[in-house]
């Protein structure tokens, strides 16, 4: 009893301490030591990505509902944000915002077909959104502002008359958004809406029967998930390339966004920011590692297949050998040092 | 002036019909998994690559034709049996949409090795086929696409034949009926999952070229999965016949639609326009036209 207790406490203080401890990092730290290289290629995509897996999470992990369009709702998230910006003055956090809602209300059309279809019914059908989008966003000349290539330099990010263009700056902005959303993120799926959820995955059927509103839940679910992919694409469009493209939100995004989770773990929040974490640095610890080892002598198409490979290798190798993700080797490898560390 | 702007709808919509026999080749592949294992198989697209890439690099490198397509059978059965063996067998008994992502990870893994093996670079297919157009009762047709039909229909003969007239088509429908029942009976999972996978090996070598044919063989040979995709949502996951009318009606509607709807949107309607009709039908049918109404839990 005692030792449970005394664990508790312990484990308790721990939590209690690491997020402080994470934030200390993140907010201090990072921007006094990380080179602009480590910001710009591996930062800055990280936390795109991340809140952008922490958004199909929210919908795939603990909804259920498989979804292969996010990378449509992360276009329409900067998108939306350019033009607001663009034509209404707005400031810019007000633009990011207004972003949201609008991939809330495409996510909300898109995700009417999961109040009939389920499983791979409903994972078809979210394809939809990922053409559509594309093609309506190439097509109309009025959400790329009438640039003939469809490539817009992104605004700089202005707080307050503060110009953030350099790479601190912008990992800040980004940061900030990231951990506010993930704070939102977890108080929801801690809170009744997340149970609701997470019953209407676990079993439709009896979550109807003890009174969960069903059709409700999936569709706040839809439209929460699809705000939070679009303010990731705004995060990815303005502070990660500083360019809005329709080409760079295509299939391969959708299923890279997917993949953070399978490799993070469903239904975990740390999962996904782990799940990010591998996605991002791995290519290029992949390049590093071949330019080392051939010297040049392979060439980066060669590179790019191999990627391919290993990424869906190690896709197949989690779902076999740890359906839980990185999130449960972590929680295991905290487990055995503390285990150390009592004996 | 009307007979002849009639005369030009029924040309788009047989052009359609015919592209559409195209998509329902590729589904057919997916029916085949999906009925007998429940699994979509994402990687149906990237066989059909690796299944045309194998066959054309062979064929180039002076391997007669019928030598070609026995090696690449041969490549195509390996294949199904080692994904049965390192990817079906350890997720045994996980939900369907597990194996789905598995599917996911497995068609990056096929494409790339397909790429690696053979290159990267486009190679012309010609299987001797003309293209040629000629006229019938005043609409034009071409060889190519009457062949492709024809070699379409005798696929679905034979696989029709094969379920209903052999042993292991029976083995097959047991196990589609009810796993653990057919485990109970003494079938081998196993062998039987790997045999599926080779079928749908060979579908996927029969589309492969045929479109390869039309497309030339490369990279993009594997994004053919995302046009018959909306065709297996519309017919049913578990229905060939259900694969084949929804092949034909998207590829006419499709057609219709970009002669017809297109320029009212600027044109370009082909990406989604399918995935639209799908999800229409959907909404009034959940299962798709011919598929199997199943309450699924999970």
């Amino acid at each position: 009893m005692t030792a449970i207790s005394a664990f508790a406490t312990r484990a308790g203080l721990a939590t209690g301490l690491a997020l402080p401890a994470l934030g200390l990092l993140a907010f201090v730290a990072v921007p006094l030591t990380a080179s602009p290289y480590v910001l710009e290629a591996i930062l800055l995509p990280f936390l795109a990505l991340s809140l952008a897996g922490l958004g199909l999470n929210l919908l795939t992990g603990y909804g259920g509902q498989v979804s292969l369009g996010s990378a449509a709702f992360m276009a329409v998230g900067a998108f939306a944000a350019y033009n607001f910006d663009l034509r209404s003055g707005l400031p810019l956090p007000v633009s990011i915002l207004l972003a949201g809602v609008t991939a809330a209300a495409i996510g909300l059309v898109f995700g009417l077909p999961s109040l009939r279809l389920r499983g791979f019914y409903l994972a078809v059908s979210t394809l939809a959104a990922q053409f559509f989008v594309q093609w309506a966003l190439t097509k109309f000349a009025w959400f790329s502002n009438g640039s003939p290539s469809g490539i817009i330099a992104a605004p700089v990010i202005e707080l307050a008359g503060l110009r953030l263009d350099g790479a601190v700056g912008r990992y800040l902005f980004s940061l900030s958004i990231v951990a506010a959303v993930t704070l939102l993120v977890h108080r929801i799926v801690s809170g009744p809406e997340g149970v609701n959820l997470i019953a209407v995955r676990d079993n439709e059927t009896a979550a109807r029967v003890i009174g969960v509103p069903v059709l409700r839940t999936k569709l706040v679910a839809f439209a929460l998930s699809s705000a939070i992919i679009g303010v990731a694409g705004v995060l990815w469009a303005f502070t990660y390339l500083r360019t809005v493209e329709p080409a760079g939100f295509n299939l391969d995004r959708s299923f890279q966004i997917l993949f953070i989770i399978i490799i993070g773990g469903l239904a975990t929040l740390r999962g996904t920011f782990l799940g990010a974490a591998l996605i991002v640095v791995f290519p290029l610890l992949l390049g590093r590692l071949s330019a080392a080892a051939f010297d040049g002598l392979i060439d980066a198409g060669l590179i790019k297949l191999t990627e391919r490979i290993v990424l869906g290798t190690t896709i197949i190798l989690f779902l076999i050998a740890e359906p839980n993700g990185l999130s449960a080797i972590l929680s295991r490898l905290t487990a055995r040092l503390r285990g150390i560390g009592r004996g | 002036m009307a007979w002849f702007e009639l005369l030009f709808a029924a040309e788009v919509a047989l052009g359609g019909l015919l592209s559409g026999v195209m998509y329902a080749l590729v589904a057919i592949g997916f029916v085949l998994i999906y009925k007998t294992s429940g699994v979509l198989n994402f990687a149906q697209g990237s066989m059909v690559l690796f299944a045309a890439l194998t066959f054309v690099s062979l064929v180039e490198r002076g391997v007669p034709f019928w030598g070609a397509v026995a090696a690449t059978l041969a490549v195509m059965t390996a294949l199904g049996f080692a994904i049965e063996r390192t990817v079906l067998r350890p997720l045994a008994n996980r939900s369907p949409m597990t194996l789905f992502m598995a599917t996911l990870g497995l068609s990056y893994v096929i494409e790339g090795a397909a790429q690696l093996i053979w290159g990267t670079q486009v190679h012309r297919l010609d299987l001797g086929i003309s293209n040629a157009p000629f006229q019938v009762w005043g609409l034009y047709l071409s060889t190519f696409d009457l062949v492709a039909a024809g070699i379409a229909a005798a696929m679905v003969a034979a696989l029709t034949a094969f379920f209903r007239f052999t042993h292991t088509g029976l083995a097959f429908r047991a196990v589609a009926d009810d796993q653990f029942a057919a485990l109970a009976v003494g079938l081998r999972l196993g062998r039987i999952w790997g045999t599926v996978w080779t079928a749908a090996g060979v579908v996927a070598l029969v589309a492969g070229l045929l479109w390869g044919a039309r497309l030339g063989v490369q990279f993009s040979l594997s994004l053919i999965v995302l046009k018959a995709l909306p065709v297996l949502v519309l017919g049913g996951f578990d229905s060939i016949l259900g694969a084949i009318v929804a092949g034909l009606v998207i590829g006419a509607t499709e057609k219709l639609a970009e002669v017809y709807i297109g320029p009212f949107f600027g044109g370009g309607i082909e990406g989604w326009f399918a995935y639209a009709v799908a999800l229409v039908v959907l909404l009034l049918r959940p299962s798709g036209l011919f598929g199997q109404k199943i309450v699924e839990r999970y």
